[in-house]
């Protein structure tokens, strides 16, 4: 008997740094491309994504990231103190940016819409838009609506949970 | 390996029925494959076709979907409506080539 594809993923981003917020883009579209419908649920600063002030200024860690290395994956670590150097953030995404363009991954802010067009559901998580004292006008136009975490629960019906 | 037989020419095809000789492609080809997808193939499915056609050489690999919008300027809203579920691979295994091997 052939194992049953997957149908549906609920894809949760928690962390709004550039690492914390990419795989769940890429897993969301990455879904949609296989026919899988996908919902993705921003919380914490991973709603950073959906924020249209933020959503294009997103980040690497350089403190406290002990695996980052220079000036590639297998270059040499690049110890924390030194990520602490104003700019060294903004340097280090430039960089990986870079590279990510080069095999077409796209900023946050067109990879939102890419999915948004794919058919993919954006939704914020309420808690967090009361806790940042968000509202509708500060997010981009792609979020579809903001959801509690049992909204979230029902939507996810049938489908896989995905926490990143 | 599988053969399919359309219009008296013969194909080869992988286990997932992709072709793996491209030679072997044609628009009567793609028109079948097509059919097999259930999509009847408009001028608006060819365009897709034949950007994939003119892009592969230059990587080997059939365009992603960002590439399908900045280079063969085709939105990805029009792929998805074209080639439902699943638009790449889809567009590919209809246009003769390998199953795309990109994650974006």
């Amino acid at each position: 008997m052939s194992k049953e594809p997957i149908k549906k993923v609920s894809i949760v981003v928690s962390k709004g740094s550039l690492d914390g917020i990419y795989p769940g883009l890429i897993m969301a579209n990455g879904a949609r491309m296989e026919g899988i419908e996908a919902n993705l649920f921003f919380t914490f600063f991973g709603l950073h994504a959906i924020v249209k002030k933020k959503m294009d200024k997103i980040k690497i860690a350089t403190v406290g990231n002990p695996a980052l290395c220079v000036p590639d994956a297998m270059g040499f670590a690049l110890p924390t103190i030194l990520g602490a150097i104003p700019g060294m953030s903004a340097f280090a995404t430039s960089m990986m940016k870079k590279e990510m363009e080069k095999i077409d991954i796209p900023p946050v802010g067109e990879f939102i819409e890419m999915i948004h067009d794919a058919g993919g559901k954006l939704y914020a998580c309420k808690a967090t838009v009361d806790m940042f004292k968000l509202s509708e006008s500060d997010f981009c136009p792609q979020m579809d609506r903001v959801l509690t975490v049992g909204e979230f629960y029902e939507m996810s019906a049938d489908s896989q949970i995905i926490f990143t | 390996m599988p053969y399919k037989t359309i219009n008296e020419t013969q194909i080869e095809v992988n286990d997932e029925g992709y072709m793996t000789d491209r030679s072997q492609w044609n628009e009567a080809v793609a028109k079948t494959l097509a059919e097999e997808e259930g999509i009847e193939l408009t001028d608006e499915h060819w365009k897709v076709i034949r950007f994939i056609e003119s892009d592969f050489p230059e990587k080997q690999a059939v365009p992603g979907m960002r590439r399908m919008n900045k280079v063969g300027g085709i939105p990805t809203k029009d792929l998805y409506r074209l080639f439902p579920n699943g638009p790449i691979k889809k567009a590919a295994r209809i246009a003769g080539f390998p199953k795309p091997v990109s994650c974006v």
